[in-house]
């Protein structure tokens, strides 16, 4: 289990909201369990409310697990762990009322980083995104694709062997979370972190990732892992390939089912109109 | 907040300052054309001399020095006050909700009725004006406070969880900073109701300050002198309100 080549360990994880037993009690995850290797780039992707960002923040140790347990390094988490793991939420979580300079010299001084060293690796992680003419602008300045960029160069600066994204390009448009995912791609395969991505987009997820983990509908777990054997980093070519086609495909396959389940759920629709619809949906694809 | 305070054009300047210039024209004829009695409304060439002499004899600095003294006390322990006691109450929901209704209820009383209490208790010296300037300034301060401390985006929370932050950290960098347009306004208000009890306080019974010498010279039917120390004290509300303002401005950019 201890092997020196697992980054995170997921063993047997659960969990609920609200008090068990009371009616109030929602399952949000059933029993998961994950082996994510070093520098491995995994995606949880799955229908809204599956569990994939509460997963994501139990393994940040931002939520404390209603069973089982994550094992970074070998060593059982229980809280957040700023040395060795750093987050991208999505897109509002840089400080506005400071620049972006301010915003990622922030995160070192909660981490403990001596006062000399920060400046040193701002500049850095700010060169690394292409935000360097930036350094002195209030988030409000910039637009959603710059800020996440500032909010990557925040996590690189805390220099983790694990980034964990929570769909770091949800509120962007498709043409924006495009390009950003190519310079991640170069990005990532240049430090070699561990890096474990929520994503909606199926593209995206064949895209960056080595492999794609499917949820099941809520309350999930993980139901299957499609490897995407491809060398990093990625390029326009990959996109446009038949494997990047096919494995989009299977991906689109696999939650098809799961998302018409979480839908049928919400609306709680008679099971003669779920299967009209399904067959619709069938009709159209 | 930045752009609260939008610079006014040289034609708003000219308009304003033509209003003033017509209250003073009003004024003037109110004693010269339409002869309103002096003890009602001196004449303003009068009032001015009295602002002149008061300024260059310096007499006006020990009356004010000490309604600034007694403003300065009653609205810093309220700030101070407001502050920790509007962030120990937003440490948890419950506090929140028994406590805020509380003090929205007690800052509804008009705590100008405890103004004989505290002249009993502190005595008709700065203490019962004081006493009074805390009552009257805690209670938005801490409400405006709280609202603040509220304001904060869960996201950003944890976020600098996620990074290690300490609940100091937590405090100076996330809280803090999220309360600032709120509190601010929160200040503004406890300054200006602190320094209008504090007047209060001194006109209704006081042995020094800029309310008690307006009082005084009324009572000696000086009404050219309380007219000049009206002004003295329109000017100090326009000092406190300009430097409120700068610092507005000052606390960053607009989120």
């Amino acid at each position: 289990m201890n092997d020196i080549k697992t980054a995170i360990e997921v063993c047997g994880v659960h969990h609920g909201f609200g008090a068990k037993g009371s009616n109030l009690h929602v399952k949000a995850l059933l029993e998961t369990s994950l082996s994510v290797a070093k520098g491995e780039l995994l995606s949880l992707i799955g229908p809204s409310g599956c569990g994939k960002s509460t997963l994501l923040n139990i393994m940040g140790g931002l939520v404390s697990p209603t069973g089982g347990e994550v094992r970074v390094d070998g060593k059982t988490i229980n809280g957040p762990m700023p040395q060795s793991i750093a987050f991208v939420f999505q897109e509002n979580a840089l400080f506005p009322w400071s620049t972006i300079l301010e915003n990622i010299d922030v995160g070192m001084i909660f981490q403990g980083v001596s006062k000399s060293e920060r400046l040193e690796r701002a500049h850095q992680s700010l060169k690394a995104v292409g935000l360097t003419d930036f350094a002195n602008h209030y988030p409000g300045q910039l637009s959603g694709g710059m800020r996440q960029r500032a909010a990557l160069a925040r996590a690189l600066s805390l220099e983790t062997d694990i980034i964990l994204m929570d769909e770091p390009f949800g509120a962007l448009d498709e043409q924006t979370r495009m390009i950003l995912g190519e310079d991640l791609s170069i990005l990532l395969a240049r430090t070699g972190k561990t890096i474990i991505f929520v994503t909606h987009s199926l593209g995206e997820a064949v895209f960056l990732s080595d492999r794609v983990a499917v949820f099941s509908a809520r309350p999930g777990t993980i139901k299957h892992v499609i490897e995407v054997q491809e060398p990093h980093p990625r390029t326009q070519a990959f996109v446009t390939s038949d494997k990047f086609a096919r494995l989009r495909n299977e991906l689109y396959g696999l939650l098809h089912d799961e998302i018409r389940k979480t839908l049928s759920a919400d609306f709680r629709l008679p099971s003669a109109a779920a299967d009209g619809g399904r067959a619709n949906v069938a009709a159209h694809s | 907040m930045a752009q609260a305070q939008s610079p006014t054009s040289f034609g708003g300047t000219i308009a304003q300052l033509s209003f003033v210039g017509v209250l003073v024209g009003l004024w003037y004829a109110a004693s010269h054309v339409w002869h309103v009695p002096a003890i009602l409304l001196p004449e303003p060439t009068g009032v001015f001399m009295r602002v002149v002499s008061l300024l260059r004899n310096a007499s006006f600095l020990s009356p004010l020095s000490i309604t600034m003294h007694e403003v300065g006390v009653a609205f810093a322990f309220s700030t101070i006050a407001g502050i920790f006691v509007s962030f120990v109450v937003t440490r948890s929901q419950w506090l929140i909700d028994v406590f805020e209704p509380l003090f929205t209820s007690i800052n509804a009383i008009p705590a100008i009725l405890f103004f004989p209490l505290f002249a009993l208790l502190f005595g008709l010296d700065v203490g019962s004006k004081i006493a009074l300037g805390i009552t009257i300034s805690f209670f938005p301060i801490v409400l405006n406070t709280i609202a603040g401390f509220q304001n904060v985006d869960p996201v950003h929370m944890k976020c600098a969880r996620s990074m290690g932050a300490s609940n100091w950290h937590m405090f100076r960098y996330v809280l803090f900073p999220s309360a600032v347009p709120i509190l601010l306004s929160g200040l503004r208000m406890g300054l200006t109701l602190a320094f209008l009890s504090v007047l209060g306080g001194e006109t209704i019974a006081s042995f020094s300050g800029l309310g008690h010498e307006i009082a005084e010279s009324s009572q000696a039917m000086d009404s050219e002198l309380m007219y000049a120390w009206i002004i003295i004290v329109i000017c100090v509300s326009m000092s406190l309100n300009f430097i409120l303002t700068v610092l507005d401005d000052r606390s960053g950019p607009a989120t």
